[in-house]
């Protein structure tokens, strides 16, 4: 009850300090424009943010933050790393590309950062990683830190798993596995959405009812259980080999994801085919690929990548998931949904000792970075595919 | 007397990527009260900016450099929000060009109309709605005690235009800003808007700023002129020394583009095969038909002007012609042999020969490909040439139509003007060869200098390659300027048909005669003389409606 109490008297103080902002404001600037006509709502979300920013300082250095003072260091390090990034690619290379990093917000530098750190380490993984992904040690459930007091091994900076595992090497394959079946996966959605999204536009009549009624039905199911189902079913048919069910994994994800793919460029490309040079490039006898290709895929790119970006991330948690309930990615095959359930009983332990329960969070912190890294681009790319300035 | 609005010396600038591009280079306008300032000048001349800064509002991504707004004595652009608040609305209105968009559609005509009186606390809700039928009576709409309370789409253009003026005058302001409010109609429509504008701007004695690009409507409208070329002013003057002596020369040539007009040629042999023969065509869109038993002939050589007003199945025609709208009666020839209905079972040949040019060249042409591909591609698709002889042919045809092939062949349509993009319309099409061309509206979206040299090109080309044109346009000077032959059609029938001299001498038929004493004149008495002739209840769609 009582904290109801200082949430509410907080809020008075917020709300009375936002008037005395703006009053203030006025009277030291001699009423300049930019006080005069600020609405209050402005004014109380300067002092809430202000109140914000110090309960934050209050509550870094408190002794129990740990994990917020993690959480600190880490948007610091990340926003001062893509600043670099930035002023390099505004500094280096030719013009284009100085041109591209200048119109770029810290945010989508700073997701490119991340993408481009994550492909990297994908795609040479077995070269950075210390250790094979399947490889078994002698200590398990070492902790982060490399310090022995700590319950931690120097020779394993990020610790071990349950069963002697490295886990930064773990960390290091799952980028490629995970990563790189989320995008084969995303990839082939768009094959599938995209090329009958735009079939159904340009044609329409009954082949886009057909089409269209199909992926209503498959929408109406949940994803995710039918995906669970659909896997059920796959692993009986897979036999031992894991590739096959990865195989499987991928096709069941493209197909139920290519739904969303289909709905989009169908609706996209139905704006695009009823423009005049598609009516000209019709009359002029062009055939279908011609038009869907050359024609009416050229004007979709913008809202297609954004919807990719997007579209990624969400395959991406889906393998995750899959992975964490257990018919995803199979053993012994690193991946990050599957550690973070192998892990996940450290979590209990966070009030005790941080380090035990950043076992499990490694890995979802890694897919939390990648989607938000992902969700920043495109971001961007669909502001400036949109046209909107400011 | 002092004056209403004052501007001294404002310069204006808008945003591109990360510099500042000037828009109005230092001009002065004053306003009095009562007085009806016309301001005209091309797309890009920044006509709408200073009527917008009159208001001492700037559209996002422009920003006011310097000088000075005055309004009534309050310094417009150091007045705080609060002051502009209590001034727009009520004291200041805009009517803006498209009445369809600008109401919203998802309430009543009167519910939006009242908002600025009872918002402003010049009225309750009661009197603000009995002054609102008031107001929609003087503008003489039909049944003003109850159009109030429809949804826009549920009255015409025309109507919509007019309450949206009135809603303007809910406040009776002392200044209204009308930006090209009759631009998008037609000329029967917009002749009963310009009436309906004038004799409520004369009755509550409002000043106003009407911005337009049309001169016969500024020289109905306004007491004083001033032209404007990219940001700076040409002149003012009263309107009658503006028409009778403009000084400047850009003046002089927009005044002087109403004068291309070429002689018709002689008759067609009377056994010549048409080119085109369209006969007896009726055609629907579903269930709801468009198009009654029309029939016309093109003859090689010549241009057919077909004109109506919106809705009167002239597009259709055109699109019955093309195939893409299969007629359900009646035969298409082309060279005396019958076409299929539907252009997908038309060979290559036959396509070929009919292309078509488009009203909007911005959605005419694939924002995404080159000026080169876009020419190019028919150039490689019917011709079959490839490699350097496509890129010999695709210049040739630029320099055809008075582009300079090096400077455009890898620009993108984006970073052409309008009247270049209608040019590459006319050069895709002439790329297939064509005998004939369906040249749907093309000059009505652009300003009237460029629109002639689209029509000077045009006629150069069908004097150089014998080509047959079938012309759609509701803008008669231009069926002056080019045409031949005339087809009038109303409601998907055609009322009159005939060579052009035929046409613009009376007898007419009633529809005819109306349409051509819509067009606009020069003469700043033209509308006043019109409505002492006809009386108030025989223009515009009240005229239409009696036939």
């Amino acid at each position: 009850m009582s904290l109801w109490v200082w949430i509410l008297l907080a809020l008075a103080a917020i709300a009375l300090g936002g008037w005395l902002f703006r009053y203030a404001g006025q009277r030291i600037t001699a009423n300049r424009p930019y006080f005069r006509d600020m609405p209050y709502g402005v004014a109380f979300g300067y002092v809430f943010a202000g109140a914000a920013v110090l309960g934050g300082i209050w509550l870094y250095f408190q002794d129990g933050a740990v994990f917020f003072r993690w959480a600190v260091h880490g948007l610091l390090g990340f926003a001062a790393a893509a600043w670099v990034f930035r002023t390099l690619g505004r500094t280096v290379g030719t013009d284009r590309t100085r041109k591209f990093f200048r119109s770029m917000p810290l945010t989508a530098s700073f997701g490119l950062l991340i993408i481009l750190i994550y492909a990297v380490l994908a795609i040479f993984a077995p070269l950075i990683a210390p250790y094979g992904q399947e490889e078994v040690f002698q200590q398990v459930n070492a902790l982060p830190g490399g310090d022995p007091a700590a319950g931690g091994n120097p020779d394993h900076l990020l610790g071990t798993d349950q069963i002697g595992r490295d886990l930064l090497s773990r960390l290091i394959y799952g980028a490629q596995n995970t990563v790189g079946i989320a995008f084969a996966t995303t990839c082939l959605a768009f094959f599938l959405g995209g090329s009958f999204g735009f079939l159904a536009a340009t044609l329409g009549g009954w082949l886009d009812q057909v089409l269209s009624r199909t992926v209503d039905v498959l929408m109406a199911i949940p994803s995710l259980i039918f995906a669970l189902l659909l896997m059920t079913i796959a692993s009986a048919w897979a036999g031992t080999q894991s590739w096959q069910l990865t195989f499987y994994m991928i096709v069941i994800i493209a197909v139920i994801d290519s739904t969303r793919v289909f709905r989009l460029s169908r609706a996209v490309g139905a704006n695009i085919v009823v423009m005049d040079y598609i009516e000209a490039a019709k009359l002029r006898g062009e055939g279908l690929r011609y038009l869907i290709f050359r024609e009416i895929l050229p004007n979709a790119y913008a809202p297609l990548l954004a919807e990719f970006g997007l579209r990624f991330c969400f395959v991406f948690l889906t393998i995750a998931s899959l992975s964490f309930l257990g018919v995803g990615i199979q053993p012994p095959l690193a991946d990050w949904g599957t550690m973070v359930r192998d892990l996940a009983q450290f979590i209990n332990f966070a009030a005790f000792s941080p380090l035990a329960a950043a076992l499990p969070l490694m890995a979802a912190g890694a897919i939390a970075l990648l989607t938000v890294a992902v969700n920043f681009v495109v971001d961007w790319m669909l502001q400036k595919s949109s046209g909107l300035k400011e | 007397m002092s004056n209403l609005v004052e501007i001294r010396d404002i310069w204006i600038e808008g945003r591109s990527d990360e510099d500042w591009l000037p828009i109005i280079n230092g001009i002065d306008l004053t306003l009095a009260k009562g007085e009806v300032l016309g301001l005209i000048g091309e797309s890009g001349a920044g006509k709408s900016t200073l009527g917008l800064a009159a208001m001492g509002y700037t559209r996002d991504g422009v920003r006011i450099k310097s000088g000075s707004v005055t309004f009534d004595g309050i310094d417009l652009i150091a007045a705080s929000a609060a002051t502009k608040r209590d001034l727009l609305g009520k004291r200041i209105a805009y009517v803006a060009q498209s009445a369809a968009a600008s109401f919203n559609p998802a309430h009543k005509l009167i519910d939006q109309h009242i908002e600025a009186p009872v918002q402003h606390g010049i009225s309750g809700r009661t009197e603000a709605t009995q002054d609102g039928i008031e107001l929609y009576r003087r503008l003489r709409l039909p049944n003003p005690e109850e159009i109030g309370f429809r949804y826009p789409h549920q009255v015409s253009g025309g109507q919509l235009q007019r309450a949206m003026t009135a809603m303007a005058m809910s406040c009776r302001p002392d200044l209204i800003i009308f930006d090209e409010p009759t631009t998008a109609l037609d000329v029967t429509t917009q002749i009963e808007v310009l009436a309906a504008i004038r004799d409520i701007v004369e009755q509550f004695d409002t000043a106003a700023i009407y911005i337009t690009h049309d001169l016969a409507v500024v020289a109905q409208m306004a007491d004083r002129i001033k032209v404007l070329l990219r940001g700076d002013e040409v002149e003012t003057a009263d309107t009658r020394t503006m028409l009778s002596a403009p000084q400047q020369d850009y003046t002089k040539s927009l005044w002087a583009v109403r004068s291309f007009d070429r002689p018709a040629k002689p008759a067609p042999a009377t056994d010549a095969t048409p080119v085109i023969s369209v006969q007896n065509i009726t055609a629907a869109y579903g269930r709801m038909p468009v198009l009654f038993d029309v029939s016309f002939d093109i003859h090689e050589g010549r241009t057919v002007a077909v004109v109506g007003e919106s809705g009167s199945g002239k597009s259709t025609a055109a699109r019955v012609i093309t195939g893409l709208l299969p007629q359900s009666q009646g035969v298409i020839e082309y060279r005396g042999d019958p076409l299929p209905a539907d252009y997908r079972k038309r060979d290559r040949n036959q396509l070929r020969q009919a292309q078509m040019i488009y009203q909007m060249a911005d959605t005419a042409l694939n924002p995404r490909k080159t000026i080169g591909e876009i020419v190019g591609r028919p150039v490689e698709f019917y011709m079959g040439l490839k490699g350097r002889k496509k890129r010999e042919r695709t210049r040739q045809l630029l320099n055809q139509i008075e582009l300079e092939p090096d400077q455009f062949i890898d620009r993108l349509p984006s970073e052409l003007s309008g009247g270049q993009k209608q040019r590459v319309g006319i050069a895709r099409a002439l790329a297939a060869e064509p005998e004939f061309i369906i040249c749907d509206e093309v000059t009505s979206a652009l300003d009237q200098l460029v629109a002639e040299g689209i029509l000077r090109l045009l006629a150069r080309l069908q004097d150089e390659l014998h080509l047959s044109y079938m012309f759609i346009t509701h803008d008669l000077a231009t069926v002056k300027a080019i045409a031949d032959e005339v087809v009038v059609m109303k409601d998907g029938r055609v009322v009159e048909h005939g060579p052009k001299k035929e046409m613009f001498t009376p007898p007419h038929h009633p529809y005819t005669d109306l349409l051509l004493s819509s067009v606009p004149e020069m003469d700043p008495d033209w509308l006043t003389e019109l409505l002492a002739e006809r009386g108030r209840e025989n223009i515009g769609d009240a005229a239409v409606g009696k036939m």
